[in-house]
């Protein structure tokens, strides 16, 4: 019978088939962090159950930590004791930790991927919802609750029901400008927030054949924002390339019998999705949001949609519009900015940095904005330092930060201030996602650095 | 027994006709901090319940004493976004015990399974008439009955089913949880870990 990927992962995972309910799925790769998974650790102890598969679980400090002097102690004290609870919570039970300062710690989705935990066919689960972007190998990769945390931890299996099946199919290629960034957005504007729930998604055609391996990871990252439980491209040469060599992924003998499960890994020509999609890529452009949930996306150039052009309710659109201190009609380009951040799991590689790079190569900050430039990891600072980036960002008046997921969820200091509007490469744009109070505008890598350079939201392809 | 079991449940219900209501709302991130699993019904809707300085937002429906209960109706697409389940332990932490919307984000429906939340998905006609409906009488009393999977206004006898797996079904009228169950298959499970291929 023809299948898709995503059941090839899926059934070769199912240790046990409940009636009327969930799947047992085995986890092949558990990643922790400091915030999600203190009361899993808990629980695991009230009910007297070990960690069963030590080396199965995998933990970074990442949500909660500050991105300067990382090398001092932590002031915040209730986010000392979180990172001391990770800390000794994985000592306890023998499992890996890269804490502060380690040299492989960053944010979780920077790590997997790069220290090769993250593998074609893998099933990895995390307690954060941006776990999906493991999907751009391959892998079944979602979200999960703490309680889940705590299963992974005594069994190495959590309680699914099997998602229904979608495939976004987008053909030909992208224009000038145009990023990964923008491709998740568009689809997410098309969808609304809760257009792909209860399924999985698979990402296929050319535009994510042509695109790199982390432009697939920040595609997939965003599954989660049209309300899928993950995204999945099939893995291919480059897929193998990326892993080959890194220090978790697996060598000689190992590697051979990997590939020979991995090169079965694709969707059959006649399989049958629930639900499939396809946009042509010249229908993308540069996106921006301007409300309060990232469906609520546009292209740069167009203004805001009036309440009856969209999906929804009215009272929901306006309540998101005044929040955000906008009017139907207005146009996006030109409206007046105070912070960008490059960052987050979504836009914190290096590729993120290069494109951010070649827009503010040879210009200047502008004076009225408050950049925030934090690496996705010390792999990717270090590359950033490397490849000369660094020089790029000093000349340019930008400062580069320690990695953590900082403004992101802005659980640390990088709190942008109420009223204040940012234009963010990171995943949400919820109402005081970004600090209590603040307003922000996501986009890709390339906007934000067309915004930072002159002070206003710029359609990056008049600075290319 | 992991959590309280669930069989009928009869009381009035707090309205929130807000679509697309995400988790950073029912709990912000910097609530997150804490290392055990209490108090988080304090900052439930934490920013639109107070304003910055502390005060409470009258005109917000949890500072509203005319609306009460052990539910909670939110509009489509409830619990969207992040994954954290503290949304769930905020909602139960307030006294909640139901949650009924015309759409629930995956993984918050889960996490609210998991801790013995029951989420109840009606119809949106449904939806429409229980906001009406305690719009015309803040004191109308609703029901859920688990064992027959309805949920009744009982002002006007206005019935709906919903759906949830017998699976989990069971798990709630009984206060079982998925630990419960995967504790009981750890042999099962290490047989079936050597054959993975990593």
């Amino acid at each position: 019978m023809s299948t898709t990927l995503f059941d090839k992962v899926w059934d070769s995972h199912v240790v046990r088939k409940i009636k009327g309910g969930p799947d047992v799925l085995f986890i092949d790769r558990h990643l922790i962090h400091e915030v999600t998974s203190p009361v899993a650790f808990l629980g695991l102890k009230s009910r007297n159950n070990s960690v069963l598969f030590s080396e199965r679980t995998f933990a970074t400090a990442d949500h909660n930590t500050p991105t300067i002097n990382q090398h001092l102690p932590v002031e915040d004290p209730l986010s000392a004791n979180q990172l001391k609870a990770l800390e000794e919570n994985s000592a306890e039970w023998g499992i890996s930790h890269w804490g502060l300062g380690h040299q492989n710690n960053g944010i979780v989705h920077v790590v997997g991927p790069e220290n090769g935990i993250t593998l074609p066919g893998a099933t990895i689960v995390c307690g954060d919802s941006h776990t999906s972007t493991h999907g751009a190998f391959g892998a079944i990769a979602f979200g999960i609750g703490t309680s889940e945390v705590e299963m992974v931890l005594s069994s190495q299996c959590i309680m699914q029901p099997k998602p229904k099946k979608m495939r976004i199919s987008i053909t030909g290629e992208l224009g000038t400008g145009v990023t990964p960034k923008d491709v998740a957005l568009f689809i997410i504007s098309k969808l609304t927030t809760s257009g792909a729930t209860g399924y999985f998604v698979e990402y296929a055609g050319d535009v994510f054949k042509q695109m790199s391996m982390e432009g697939r990871m920040t595609v997939c990252n965003l599954s989660i924002e049209m309300g899928a439980r993950g995204g999945m491209i099939a893995p291919d040469e480059k897929t193998f390339e990326y892993v080959k060599g890194r220090p978790l992924a697996p060598k000689g003998s190992d590697w051979d019998k990997a590939m020979a499960y991995w090169e079965t890994l694709s969707t059959d020509e006649d399989a049958v999705f629930d639900k499939e999609l396809t946009f042509s890529a010249s229908e993308i452009e540069p996106m921006i949001t301007y409300g309060t949930n990232p469906g609520m996306g546009t292209g740069i150039l167009n203004s805001i949609p009036n309440a009856s052009e969209v999906e929804g309710g009215e009272a929901t659109y306006k309540k998101s519009l005044d929040y955000m201190g906008f009017a139907e009609g207005e146009a996006m380009i030109g409206k007046s900015v105070d912070y960008v951040f490059i960052g987050s799991c979504t836009n914190g590689r290096i590729e993120d940095f290069r494109a951010f790079a070649s827009i503010v190569k040879g210009r200047k900050k502008a004076d009225n904005i408050t950049a925030w430039l934090v690496p996705g990891s010390h792999i990717v600072e270090a590359k950033i330092k490397e490849e000369g980036l660094l020089d790029i960002f000093h000349d340019s008046g930008f400062v580069l930060r320690e990695p953590g997921c900082s403004a992101c969820l802005a659980m640390n200091d990088d709190k942008v201030p109420a009223g204040k509007v940012a234009v963010s490469t990171s995943n949400r744009n919820f109402e005081g996602r970004q600090g209590p109070g603040s307003k922000t505008l996501l986009a890709s890598p390339l906007v934000a650095a067309a915004t930072a350079v002159t002070g206003v939201v710029t359609d990056p392809r008049t600075l290319l | 027994m992991a959590y309280d079991k669930f069989e009928i449940l009869k009381s009035t219900a707090v309205p929130l006709p807000i679509e697309n209501v995400d988790t950073d709302q029912i709990i912000p991130a910097r609530f997150l901090k804490a290392t055990e699993r209490k108090g988080f019904g304090d900052n439930l809707f934490r920013d639109w319940r107070y304003n910055p300085d502390n005060t409470p937002k009258e005109q917000f429906v949890l500072n509203n004493s005319i609306y009460k209960g052990k539910i909670l109706i939110g509009g489509k697409n409830f619990g969207s976004g992040s994954s954290r389940e503290h949304a769930a332990w905020a909602v139960y932490d307030y006294g909640f015990r139901c949650v009924v919307s015309s759409f629930f984000a995956d993984i918050f429906r889960g996490n609210c399974l998991n801790i013995g939340v029951l989420p109840v998905q009606v119809s949106a006609e449904f939806l429409d008439k229980i906001f009406k409906a305690i719009e015309a009488d803040p004191t109308i009393e609703i029901e859920i009955d688990l064992p027959k999977q309805t949920i009744t206004l009982l002002v006007t006898g206005e019935q709906e089913s919903f759906e949830i797996n017998s699976y989990k079904k069971d798990n709630m009228l009984n206060g079982f949880d998925d630990i419960d169950y995967l504790t009981k298959m750890k042999e099962e499970i290490k047989d079936f870990a050597v054959k993975q291929p990593f």
